[in-house]
């Protein structure tokens, strides 16, 4: 008899349990639904990959806390190292996961070069959030593949008719022998070429090479007015740095791939200064949604900035989610949702994608470093007039 | 070109053989006393360099922000821990090794170079990133016509030299070299006059991993930045230079170091220049595809061994 009234406490309390732990967590109603965010979590342009997979964390967790959102977000966040090889490891991982149903993709040009047939292959869709070549979405009609940020086709035209209508008219190009750096260098020298620039020299280096002191030189023989850098930042870093200790007297212009905190942190406040960068899409910081995402990404206190693509990964994980919200986690009907995307309001402004999925982008952003921080051109002191770039 | 550039060119020249100078004496002088070959030599320079950096942020941590007294503490901290780190490599590895196939000491340091390479990209704080190398050394500079000399690289120049002067010193004058000649020319006959093998060999592999940790902040100093990937290249270039000029030969080391700089500093300089649509990233394979028509042209190197006298 004692025995039997023990089992039936047993059951009610283990009853009571279950009921409670439904009771505090209704969420676990909706189903789970995975999205995968790849990018560079390691080495030298890590802080952008890092900048980006908080963006996505945040666009995830903001859409988890969403009373009205119809299922629960997982985030699967894999390191791509910027490195080609490991890129597509890790990119058919995630495909090969069929829970997994999107991803915001790839930093790294030459690696989101890679992966497109990956993700073609798996049939995964997924929206590329940083790389810029503009082969990724024009060297092939996989519908699998989106890109919001522009190309640099856009920010190299503004980049060569902006420079010479400073006055400039002599370049040296350096560029890494990536797809990346080898893209910037034919576009920058075409553009330049049709705005009037003269290049006097172009040097192509490797994307790990430590050690420019003689291309510099040589530079330094050839006297530009400014030095074009197409590749990324920590050889931007050593390139700025090498210059200065080989008396190279020239402005230096980059591309998107050096804005970033770590190029100016690298460099120090005096030799980062007056270094330009150009980039796709209106200055995020006065779009209004903008300030929503930065005011939204310090509650989450997180330990490092967005960085420049930080706005476009965030806004490439929003878009999916709103697709899988409309059309459910299937990964053939949220591809055909995001190739249909037309004037979407996102916080990089309205995303529209083309027949090759690459969104249309119209607007470049200028940017200097002042006093150790990368400002919009016009609203910086170079843009007023009250500071001079190098030879004005 | 005028002599302005030309001084330049090398200068930089300079700089790069005197830090591949230092790697390849350390491959010469392990080479010498146990006949082996040490590949985890790089990756010794590069954990040098992490402790070097490593000491520098303990400073600034505890406040001491005196440049010289820093930089002589980096210095001090790195080549001591090196040259412990490398006897202790000699004690346990290589010596145990030092009757088995001179293939398995290759191969037995080739992994430890992963190992240490690894531990650093794993273990420090944000390993796999590049970190910035402090500025310890004066930046002052002057401009001679298009030649720009500056302190940092002077005294960076200078340290290089007193360093491989020291070694040789150490080498042809003192009685520690002797033993260590000794050791090089017989072991054997060595141990019978009374010279302690073990010890003489802790001591050079102490040395050669001493002067690379130096070498490996002299590096950081000059580029002002490091990363966990720096040995690796380096590693091959010193062992390239060591093998250039007569592996087991102090002088055809330092001769090699330069040779593999003047050959990367004429790659980038003249192949542009020649084929204009090579691009200056070709410089290695410029170099390392002279340095093996200069191998079959003398296989045993510029200065090949006379007798079987190795240090």
């Amino acid at each position: 008899m004692q025995r039997r009234s023990f089992a039936r406490f047993t059951l009610a309390t283990a009853a009571l349990v279950v009921a409670g732990a439904f009771a505090a967590t209704p969420a676990s109603a909706r189903d789970t639904v995975k999205i995968a965010f790849i990018g560079p979590l390691t080495g030298g342009v890590s802080v952008n990959g890092i900048g980006g997979r908080n963006s996505t964390d945040l666009a995830v967790r903001l859409r988890n806390a969403d009373p009205k959102s119809k299922y629960r977000y997982e985030l699967v966040s894999l390191d791509d190292e910027c490195k080609p090889n490991v890129g597509v490891q890790v990119a058919t991982k995630a495909a090969s996961d069929n829970s997994i149903i999107a991803g915001v993709t790839h930093y790294c040009s030459a690696v989101a070069m890679g992966t497109v047939d990956v993700y073609h292959k798996f049939g995964m869709p997924v929206i590329v959030w940083g790389a810029v070549l503009p082969e990724i979405t024009y060297g092939n009609n996989h519908k699998e593949i989106h890109r919001v940020n522009g190309t640099m086709v856009n920010q190299n035209e503004v980049a060569a008719k902006f420079m010479t209508s400073q006055g400039y008219r002599k370049w040296a190009i350096i560029h890494d022998t990536t797809d990346y750096g080898k893209g910037h260098n034919k576009y920058f020298s075409e553009y330049l070429t049709k705005s009037g620039g003269q290049i006097l020299g172009t040097f192509g280096v490797t994307a790990d090479q430590q050690d420019f002191t003689s291309e510099l030189t040589k530079i330094k023989e050839l006297k530009p007015e400014v030095i074009f850098f197409g590749g990324l930042t920590p050889l931007g870093v050593r390139i700025r740095t090498q210059m200065d200790k080989l008396g190279v007297k020239a402005q230096f212009e980059g591309t998107s791939g050096i804005k970033s905190d770590a190029f100016a942190e690298g460099l120090g406040k005096d030799l980062a200064e007056g270094s330009l960068s150009f980039i796709e899409g209106a200055p995020w910081e006065k779009l209004p949604g903008g300030l929503v995402f930065t005011g939204k990404y310090a509650q989450q206190k997180y330990a490092e900035a967005p960085e420049a693509y930080g706005p476009f990964a965030f806004a490439a994980a929003n878009m999916i989610l709103d697709a899988i919200e409309k059309v459910g986690p299937n990964r053939k009907k949220v591809r055909d949702e995001l190739n249909n995307a037309k004037n979407v309001d996102t916080i990089i402004g309205k995303v529209t994608f083309d027949d090759h999925r690459q969104n249309i982008v119209p607007l470049i952003t200028k940017y200097v470093v002042q006093d150790g921080k990368w400002v919009v051109w016009e609203d910086s002191e170079y843009g007023k007039g009250k500071r001079k770039l190098m030879g004005r | 070109m005028d002599l302005g550039l030309l001084g330049q060119y090398l200068l930089n020249g300079l700089m790069l053989g005197m830090i591949y100078a230092m790697v390849a004496v350390g491959f010469t002088l392990f080479f010498g006393v146990l006949d082996v070959i040490k590949f985890s030599h790089g990756d010794v320079l590069m954990v040098g360099t992490f402790a070097g950096l490593a000491t520098y942020l303990g400073l600034e941590s505890v406040g001491i922000d005196s440049p010289w007294l820093q930089l002589l503490l980096v210095v001090l901290v790195s080549v001591s821990a090196m040259a412990v780190l490398g006897a202790l490599i000699a004690k346990f590895l290589i010596l145990p090794l030092k009757d088995a196939p001179p293939l398995n000491t290759l191969l037995a340091t080739l992994m430890l170079g992963s190992v240490l390479r690894e531990s650093v990209r794993l273990f420090y704080p944000n390993g796999s990133n590049p970190k910035p190398f402090p500025r310890l050394l004066p930046t002052d500079e002057w401009s001679l016509g298009t030649l720009t000399l500056r302190v940092d690289n002077l005294i960076l120049l200078a340290a290089g030299v007193a360093a491989i002067v020291g070694v040789h010193l150490l080498i042809t004058r003192t009685k520690l070299g002797l033993a260590i000649r000794a050791v090089a020319q017989d072991g054997e006959t060595a141990r019978i006059m009374g010279i302690n093998f073990e010890w003489i060999v802790l001591l050079t592999f102490g040395l050669g991993s001493g002067l690379a940790a130096l070498a490996g902040v002299m590096n950081g100093l000059y580029y002002n930045e490091t990363n966990f990937g720096i040995g690796l290249l380096l590693g091959v270039i010193g062992f390239s230079a060591a093998i250039l000029g007569g592996l087991g030969n102090v002088y055809g080391a330092i001769l090699g170091g330069f040779i593999f700089a003047g050959l990367q500093t004429l790659g980038s300089v003249a192949l542009p220049a020649v084929l204009p649509s090579v691009p200056s990233a070709y410089k290695d394979v410029f170099a390392f595809t002279a340095v093996i028509v200069i191998m079959a042209w003398k296989p045993t190197g510029l200065i090949a061994e006379k007798s079987s006298e190795r240090v």
